[in-house]
């Protein structure tokens, strides 16, 4: 691990003067943003405001072209890939629902939950009572206990949702990056979600992305919105909707 | 309730086919050495042979399903690590020849006398020891899996670019095979084998030993590949086939677990082609035409992926037709249709024989136990998934 001397920052994800860009196109523009322990944080923006490329960029999918990621106050996340910053405990669900669709739900759990993920210790892996345990107590809160053995690639598009913020939780991250969780569910479902979140975030630090304004309302967070790769407006929900600018990018100039 | 009985039935597949697989290795060499040639049940050794190398190309389409059927890889260069374990067993029979060969050199095989060669090549040292050549036969391939799977893995190149420079990789090998200078024989190979651990290879009693031992390696190749996906890691296999990026997400290190399976594979795949040398009595570069890997990977398909028992049939249904077609009037048109029965089977069969067939039977689980669980829900016992 590239542990840096002295904790440079309290906060668990704090990123500075981010820069990436794609042939030219630059989708991250000097993007800074801190996120603090336990905190829930709601991230809006118009398409291509950089939501998903950001996200890439905290779990080591794109590497920036400039500018600081730090994780937990001394590791520098642009050094490290994918499997390493998953180990260090940053679970990430994405866009569109990506669950093992077939296997069954119980299995999904049993490949995230956060044991040794080494070849030899998967290939004599043992069913233990503890991991048992842990995948029935997720199985519960994510309510698919009667539907554990069912494969995931059967289940409503909600369950599958469900499912993969299921799989975050047996991964027991410290920090869990959510891409539009509630895309696609009906009413009832994108409400249970939010109180979901809610409860993960009792223990946990939580990043979601998300399109719906009456979800990042009743999620009650600090709201902040990208523009073009970089923030545009940080705040509670009312401050932020009610920002000119905001109001402009949404709704075209 | 549902998931034990597709266990279930399952390991009752995996029974049968290991009963099948015991039976034919008991029971054909022994019809074949105690049963008189008039008697109807007497089987021919030329055709113990065939279905000898029917079994080892069985073997061969194993190691193919373990890493295409359930990780994804699509190798279309397996044939090379079948031709390598064949050509260190070839080399182990070139040297039991010793005096009897046409120039009589106790060392050296006929084809470096030949080549006006002094000494041995210190790559063929050892090969005079049988232990030394099972080692090779499984060492060799494997080292070579291991080392283009850590560069081809590491750099994360997949799916189609994989499987053409796995071709490249078997096409490189075909053309060093056919220098003379690269010391295995050249355009010839390695032939003439006399004995193998003092038995005459040509003798009955050899080849039914042979066919025997073939037919072990399936079923140990069979339980090896069933143990692998049967195990947590099978699972982590399936996930890397279906999703890569949310496995590596996860935390799996998904390049040491395509290696490991890719490794394994060659492994089997040189078993396989040790094992068809000394039943065929010849192997030469010809073994290393991407054509014959490409026909594997078809084997698998037409049998099934992801199933095991589906490979080792396709290779055996497939290579019986295919008999049975090149030796008849139907002869100069066996490559048309073997390309349609590829396309047949993508079209109409996605899943192979054993695919569909075992989509059929668990729709009928599954529809008895839906079922069950509709009835149960009406007399309130389960609750619905999903609180409303």
């Amino acid at each position: 691990m590239n542990a840096i001397d002295t904790r440079a920052t309290s906060a668990m994800l704090y990123l500075d003067g981010v820069h990436v860009s794609f042939d030219g196109f630059h989708a991250i523009n000097n993007l800074s943003m801190t996120i603090a322990p336990g905190e829930m944080r709601a991230i809006i923006g118009p398409n291509g405001a950089g939501k998903t490329t950001m996200m890439d960029i905290i779990t080591g999918k794109t590497k920036p072209d400039e500018g600081d990621v730090l994780f937990d106050g001394a590791t520098d996340l642009t050094r490290l890939d994918e499997t390493q910053i998953a180990e260090l405990g940053i679970g990430r669900k994405f866009q569109k629902p990506t669950v093992f669709e077939s296997q069954t739900v119980e299995d999904n759990l049993l490949l995230a939950l956060n044991v040794d993920h080494r070849v030899r210790a998967t290939l004599f892996w043992q069913d233990s009572k503890a991991d048992s345990d842990r995948i029935d107590r997720v199985l519960e809160t994510i309510r698919l206990t009667s539907a554990r053995r069912r494969l995931a690639g059967n289940l409503s598009h909600g369950q599958k949702q469900w499912l993969e913020i299921g799989m975050l939780l047996a991964q027991d991250p410290k920090l869990l990056l959510v891409d539009e969780p509630v895309a696609g569910m009906t009413d009832i479902e994108t409400y249970q979600t939010a109180e979901l979140l809610k409860t993960i975030n009792r223990d946990k630090t939580v990043v979601v992305v998300e399109h719906d304004m009456t979800f990042v309302r009743q999620l009650g967070v600090k709201v902040t919105c990208l523009h073009e790769g970089a923030v545009l407006a940080e705040g509670t929900i009312d401050q932020v909707s009610a920002n000119e600018r905001v109001i402009e990018v949404y709704l075209g100039r | 309730m549902m998931p034990h009985r597709l266990t279930r039935s399952l390991d009752r597949s995996a029974t049968v086919f290991l009963t099948i697989v015991a039976a034919v290795g008991i029971l054909l060499p022994l019809s074949n050495l105690l049963l008189p040639d008039a008697s109807p049940l007497h089987v021919p050794t030329y055709m113990m042979t065939l279905f000898g190398k029917y079994v080892c190309y069985a073997v061969l389409a194993l190691s193919i399903d373990l890493i295409w059927g359930y990780c994804g890889i699509l190798s279309l260069g397996h044939g090379a690590f079948f031709a390598l374990g064949g050509y260190a067993m070839g080399m182990y029979l070139m040297r039991q020849i010793g005096t009897r060969g046409v120039y009589a050199d106790p060392v050296l095989p006929d084809f470096m006398v030949f080549l006006n060669w002094k000494s041995l090549p210190w790559y063929w040292q050892g090969f005079d020891m049988f232990w030394f050549t099972v080692l090779m036969v499984v060492a060799v391939p494997g080292l070579l899996a291991f080392c283009f799977g850590w560069l081809a893995f590491r750099s994360r190149v997949t799916g189609v670019y994989l499987s053409i420079i796995t071709q490249a990789m078997t096409y490189a090998l075909l053309l060093g095979f056919f220098r003379n200078d690269f010391g295995f024989g050249g355009n010839n190979g390695l032939t003439d084998f006399k004995d193998i651990l003092g038995f005459n290879v040509q003798a009955d009693a050899t080849r039914a030993a042979l066919f025997a031992l073939s037919c072990l390696a399936l079923a140990v190749g069979f339980l090896i590949c069933r143990a692998v996906v049967g195990s947590k890691l099978g699972k982590v296999l399936i996930a890397i086939r279906d999703a890569e990026s949310r496995t590596r997400f996860l935390g799996y290190r998904v390049e040491s677990y395509k290696l490991f399976v890719f490794t394994l594979s060659a492994c089997i795949a040189g078993v396989a082609g040790a094992l068809y040398v000394p039943q065929v009595g010849i192997i030469n570069p010809g073994e290393f035409a991407p054509g014959n890997s490409i026909e594997a990977v078809i084997w698998v398909a037409v049998g099934g992926r992801g199933t095991l028992i589906g490979a080792a049939l396709g290779a055996i249904v497939v290579n019986y037709a295919k008999t049975v077609f090149t030796s008849g009037v139907l002869a100069p048109y066996w490559l048309f249709m073997l390309g349609a029965l590829f396309i047949l089977v993508t079209l109409m069969l996605p899943k192979g024989i054993v695919g569909t067939w075992n989509a059929w039977r668990d729709s009928k689980v599954t529809r008895a136990a839906e079922d069950a669980d509709s009835a149960a829900f009406e007399d309130g016992v389960i609750k619905p998934h999903m609180a409303e």
